[in-house]
C-alpha cells in the first residue's frame, strides 16, 4: 500500500526520521526502535517498527485497538520480558543513548529506573502515600533527605497541597485522578530519563484528565515523555509529535500492527500524508 | 542527561551486586523449599510401598488378625470389612445432608446473609480437630446407647456418625463448588420452560453438576477411610468380623475393626508380623487417597483447564 | 390458561397445590439441612461442655494449672498437655512457615511451565491426604532412628541451651520428632493458601514494582508479601489450627509422658494423645476431665480458626 517499507528498511546510521527532519523542530533522540518485530510465541503482533523519541518532548501513540502502540511502549523499559511468551525480532534493536536495550549484557531493572513508567489504571502500592513515593528511591539506595524527594516529587505532581497532611494514609484512600498523580510522583521520585505513560487518563474523570495534561506540560521540561492514548483531543493538546499505528489481518488469522505515520503532531492531525491517518484522527474509524 | 555523558556501563548487568547475589540466593531458597516439601511425600509414599507391598497376599484380605504369638500369617479382612461398613454409613448420613446444605447456600440462599453465616460455620467445622468429632460422637451416640442399654455403647454406629461429620463440610464445600460450574442459562432455561424450583434443581442443576459432585465425595470418603481418632473410642476395634449375617442391622451396634485403627494398634506393637500388617494396611489407606485424588484430579481438569 | 375454549384442553395444566407445595417444602428442606450442618458446630460445643460440667465444678480454673493424672484419687490436671499441644504446634510452625512460603512463592512465581507447576501443586495437596496415623507409623519407622542417631549429638554439642536441655529418650520419642512430622502435615495448608492470596494480587502491582527498576525478589518482599499478607497469616493460622488438634502422628510420635520440660528432646503429651489414650478406658470422673481437656482444645482451636477464616475471608473481598 504504501512505501513505508523502504523507508523503514534504511540502514541505522542514516535515521529513518531523514525525511522529516527538516520540518520538525527536533532535539537529539533518547530513543530509538530499529525495525522492530514483536511476537507473542510465534505469533508477529507488531511488525518493522522504526522510529525516533525526541528528547524532552511529549511524543503520543495513538491508533485502534490491537494495534500494538501499548506492546511497543513497554519494550522501551524491558517491562513486556514479565510476559514468558513475548520475543522482540532477532534483527530488532532499541537504542537508549545509543546502547541497544536488548543486547544480552543490559540488565532490565536498570534500563527500567531510568525509563520509568505510568500505568492505564492507577495502580497505588497498599502503603501509604510516602511510602508509595519513596519505594523507588530506596530500592535504589538514595542517600539524600528522604522527607524533602518526597516533597519535591508530589509538588512534581501536583499533588503536594492535596496531600500534604495525610502522608501517612494510604495511597488507595485518594480519589482515581489523585492517585494517578500519586502514580506520576512515584515515577519521578527515581528521577528517571523516560517516562512512558500507558493510556494514563482512560481511567480518569474529564477534570483529573486536565489536570495530568497540564502536569505533563510542566514535566517535559525535565524529562522526555511517550504517551499511549485512545484519545485524539488529548493527543493533539499534549504532544509534541504523534505516531499513528493501524492493525490490519494476517494471512493467518492473526492481527498485526505497524506504524503508518510519525510526524510533528500539527502534521499528523492537520495535513497527514496518509489517508487512513486523516481517517483516524478525523473519527472515522477506530 | 546529554548523549555525551551518557554511560551505557550502567545499564548492564552486574552479576555481583548484592542486588542480583540476593535474588540468586532467594530463587535457590525457593526450590530448596519445594525440594524439602517434596521429600517427605516421596519418602512416605515410598516407605509404604517397599514395607507394605510385599506382604501383600492374598489371604491380608480375608484371614483375621493375627495374634502376638502368631509368627506368620494373618490379615486384616475384617478392618476392611468395617472400614468400608463405617464409610457406608458415613457417606449414608453426610452425602444427603451435604449436598442439599449446598443446594440451599447456592441455589436458594445466594448471597444472603445467613448463606454466609453457614458457609463460616461450616469452614469452621472443617478445622475442628478430628479427636474433638470422636469425643462429641462419644457423648451423642455412646453415651446415649449405653444409657438406652444397648450393649456397652462402643458401635459401629457410633463411629460412622464421627465419620460423616466429619465429611459434612467437605461434602457441602465440594457440592457448592460444582453447583458453582452449572452456568445460570441452565437454570433460567428450566425456569423458563415453566419448571419448579424442585424440578429445575433435581432435573437439571444436580444432573449437571454430578460428576463434580461424585468426585468431591469420592475424595472425602476416601479421606474419612483414613481417619483414626474419631474411631478410637467410637467404633473401638474387634478381632472379629461383624456379625452382619447372625444379627443383621443389629450387629452396627457392636464394635468393628478398621484399616485405620489398625494400623495404630499394630504400629507400636514389638512383634514383627502385625508390624508388617501395619504397614500393608497403610499400603491400601495410601493407595486409596493416592488413585482417588489422582482420578479426581484429571477428572476435574478436563473442566478447569 | 383457564380461559381457552371448552373443546380444546389445555395444553398445560395449572400447577396442583401438591406441586407447589413440594416445592416450598423441598426449599425448606434445603435450608433446614443448611442449618443443620451450621447446628453441628453448636450441638458439638453443648454435648462436649455438658460432658466436661462433672470436672469443671470440680477442678474448676485449677485444671490448667495443675499436672496431675491420676485415675486412683481421682486428680487432674491438663497443664503438661497444653503445655505440650502448643509447643509441639509451635516447633511444627518453625519448620512449616518458611518452608511452606517457600513452596509458595515456588509455585506463584512463573519459575516452571504451567503444566509442572500444576502437577506440583498437586503433589504438595497430597501431603495433606495421606493420614496421619501413616504419618505416625512412617515416624516410628524412619524419624524416631534418626532421632535416636542424632538426638544425642544435639545434646552433647547444644545441651546448654536448655530446649536441648535432656538427652534423647531411649525410645528416640519427644517433642521434636511430633513437632517435624506435624511441620509435613500442616505445610501443605500454609503453602496452598499462601499461594492463593499471592495469584490472587492484581498484577498491576508487580507491574508498578518492577516498573520503578524492583527486582523480581524487591517486588515480592517489598510490595507482594506485604499486600497478600493478611491471606498469608491466615494460612498460618489454619495450619495452626491443624497442628494443635492433630492426634494419630503426634500419639505415635510424642511419648506420651505426664511432664514439662523445656527441651523439646524430651518426651511429652498434648491433649489430643491425652484423648487418644486415655478416653477408651475411662469412666466415671476421669470421662468429664477429658471432655475438660476437649473443651479447652476446643476452645483454643476454634478461635484460632475463626480468626484464620476472617483473615483469610478479607483476603477474597479485596
Amino acid at each position: 500500500m504504501l512505501n513505508l517499507k523502504s523507508l523503514f528498511q534504511q540502514s541505522p546510521i542514516t535515521s529513518p526520521m531523514t525525511v522529516n527532519k527538516s520540518n520538525v523542530n527536533q532535539t537529539e533522540p533518547v530513543l530509538r526502535a530499529e525495525n522492530v518485530d514483536i511476537y507473542y510465541g510465534d505469533f508477529l503482533a507488531v511488525k518493522g517498527i522504526s522510529m525516533d523519541i525526541p528528547k524532552n518532548r511529549i511524543t503520543a501513540f495513538i491508533g485502534p485497538s490491537g494495534c500494538g502502540k501499548s506492546t511497543l511502549l513497554r519494550c522501551y523499559n524491558r517491562l513486556n520480558d514479565l510476559i514468558k511468551i513475548f520475543r522482540i525480532g532477532e534483527q530488532s534493536k532499541i537504542y537508549y543513548h545509543n546502547q541497544n536495550l536488548y543486547a544480552p549484557d543490559i540488565d532490565p531493572v536498570e534500563v527500567r529506573r531510568r525509563i520509568g513508567m505510568v500505568f492505564q489504571k492507577p495502580n497505588p502500592f497498599p502503603k501509604s502515600i510516602y511510602d508509595n513515593i519513596a519505594f523507588g528511591p530506596r530500592l535504589n539506595g538514595y542517600k539524600g533527605d528522604m522527607d524533602e524527594l518526597v516533597e519535591r516529587s508530589l509538588r512534581g505532581a501536583a499533588l503536594w497541597d492535596e496531600v500534604k497532611d495525610k502522608l501517612k494514609q494510604s495511597g488507595l484512600s485518594l480519589s482515581g485522578g489523585q492517585q494517578q498523580r500519586l502514580c506520576i510522583a512515584r515515577a519521578i521520585a527515581v528521577q528517571p530519563d523516560v517516562i512512558l505513560m500507558d493510556e494514563p487518563c482512560s481511567a480518569l474523570d474529564p477534570i483529573s484528565t486536565l489536570r495530568v495534561e497540564d502536569l505533563l506540560h510542566e514535566l517535559k521540561e525535565q524529562y522526555t515523555i511517550v504517551i499511549v492514548t485512545h484519545n485524539m483531543q488529548q493527543a493533539s493538546r499534549v504532544s509534541d509529535m504523534t505516531a499513528f499505528f493501524n492493525v490490519e489481518p494476517t494471512d493467518k488469522g492473526g492481527r498485526m500492527g505497524y506504524l503508518v505515520e510519525y510526524d510533528r503532531t500539527e502534521v499528523i492531525f492537520q495535513s497527514p500524508k496518509e489517508e487512513s491517518t486523516r481517517e483516524y484522527v478525523s473519527g472515522r474509524f477506530g | 542527561m546529554n548523549n555525551d555523558e551518557f554511560n551505557a556501563d550502567l545499564l548492564k548487568r552486574s552479576p555481583g551486586s548484592p542486588r542480583t547475589l540476593f535474588g540468586i540466593l532467594m530463587t535457590g531458597l525457593t526450590f530448596l523449599s519445594a525440594g524439602i516439601a517434596l521429600l517427605p511425600l516421596v519418602a512416605v509414599i515410598g516407605f509404604v510401598i517397599a514395607k507394605g507391598g510385599s506382604r501383600i497376599k492374598l489371604g491380608v484380605f480375608t484371614e483375621l488378625p493375627p495374634t502376638a504369638y502368631q509368627v506368620d500369617g494373618g490379615g486384616f479382612g475384617n478392618a476392611i470389612q468395617g472400614t468400608i461398613i463405617l464409610v457406608v454409613i458415613a457417606a449414608l448420613i453426610s452425602i444427603p445432608i451435604g449436598v442439599l446444605a449446598a443446594v440451599y447456600l447456592t441455589e436458594f440462599g445466594k448471597g444472603t446473609k445467613l448463606a454466609d453465616w453457614i458457609r463460616f460455620f461450616t469452614n469452621v467445622l472443617s478445622g475442628v480437630p478430628s479427636i474433638i468429632v470422636g469425643v462429641f460422637a462419644y457423648g451423642v451416640i455412646v453415651l446415649n446407647l449405653k444409657n438406652l442399654g444397648i450393649g456397652n455403647g462402643y458401635s459401629t454406629f457410633a463411629g460412622g456418625f464421627a465419620l460423616s461429620i466429619l465429611m459434612l463440610p467437605i461434602i457441602v464445600r465440594a457440592t457448592e463448588e460444582s453447583l458453582k460450574l452449572v452456568p445460570p442459562e441452565v437454570r433460567q432455561a428450566a425456569v423458563g420452560l415453566g419448571a419448579t424450583n424442585f424440578q429445575t434443581v433435581s432435573w437439571v442443576v444436580l444432573p449437571a453438576a454430578l460428576p463434580a459432585i461424585i468426585t468431591g465425595t469420592t475424595l472425602a470418603i476416601a479421606r474419612a477411610a483414613g481417619e483414626t481418632a474419631p474411631l478410637l473410642f467410637t467404633a473401638l476395634f474387634s478381632q472379629y468380623y461383624l456379625p452382619l449375617s447372625e444379627k443383621g442391622p443389629n450387629a452396627l451396634y457392636e464394635p468393628t475393626a478398621s484399616l485405620a485403627v489398625l494400623v495404630y494398634n499394630f504400629a507400636t506393637r514389638p512383634f514383627e508380623n502385625q508390624k508388617e500388617l501395619a504397614w500393608a494396611a497403610s499400603l491400601i489407606l495410601v493407595l486409596m487417597v493416592l488413585l482417588t485424588s489422582i482420578i479426581s484430579r484429571i477428572a476435574t481438569s478436563r473442566k478447569v483447564y | 390458561m383457564t380461559s381457552l375454549s371448552k373443546d380444546s384442553q389445555p395444553a398445560v395444566q395449572p400447577r396442583s397445590s401438591l406441586d407447589k407445595n413440594l416445592d416450598r417444602g423441598f426449599i425448606w428442606l434445603t435450608l433446614l439441612f443448611a442449618l443443620a450442618v451450621a447446628g453441628v458446630l453448636i450441638w458439638m460445643t453443648v454435648v462436649v461442655g455438658i460432658g466436661a460440667i462433672p470436672a469443671m465444678l470440680k477442678y474448676g480454673v485449677g485444671f490448667i494449672f495443675s499436672s496431675n493424672w491420676d485415675a486412683v484419687n481421682d486428680e487432674y490436671g491438663a497443664l503438661p498437655q497444653l503445655y505440650g499441644t502448643l509447643v509441639s504446634s509451635i516447633i511444627a510452625l518453625i519448620f512449616a512457615v518458611p518452608i511452606g512460603l517457600g513452596v509458595a512463592l515456588f509455585l506463584s512465581e512463573d519459575y516452571l511451565p504451567t503444566r509442572i507447576q500444576v502437577v506440583i501443586v498437586f503433589l504438595v495437596e497430597l501431603l495433606a491426604a495421606i493420614p496421619s496415623v501413616v504419618y505416625g507409623l512412617w515416624g516410628i519407622a524412619v524419624l524416631v532412628p534418626i532421632m535416636k542417631a542424632i538426638g544425642g549429638q544435639i545434646y552433647n554439642l547444644f545441651g546448654w541451651i536448655p530446649i536441648f536441655g535432656t538427652p534423647p529418650s531411649a525410645t528416640g520419642l519427644g517433642m521434636l520428632p511430633a513437632g517435624l512430622v506435624l511441620a509435613v502435615m500442616v505445610l501443605p495448608t500454609i503453602a496452598a493458601i499462601s499461594r492463593d492470596a499471592l495469584i490472587s494480587l492484581p498484577p498491576d502491582l508487580r507491574q508498578a514494582a518492577v516498573g520503578l527498576g524492583a527486582t523480581r525478589w524487591e517486588a515480592i518482599i517489598k510490595i507482594l508479601v506485604p499486600a497478600a499478607f493478611s491471606g498469608i497469616v491466615g494460612a498460618i493460622m489454619l495450619a495452626l489450627g491443624r497442628a494443635l488438634g492433630e492426634t494419630m502422628a503426634v500419639t505415635l510420635l510424642i511419648g506420651n509422658s505426664n511432664n514439662i520440660s523445656a527441651s523439646i528432646l524430651a518426651p511429652g503429651s498434648t491433649i489430643s494423645s491425652l484423648l487418644a489414650l486415655k478416653f477408651a478406658e475411662a469412666d466415671g470422673l476421669q470421662v468429664s476431665a477429658l471432655m475438660y481437656s476437649a473443651l479447652l482444645l476446643f476452645a483454643i482451636t476454634l478461635l484460632v480458626n475463626v480468626l484464620a477464616e476472617m483473615l483469610v475471608r478479607r483476603v477474597q473481598r479485596i
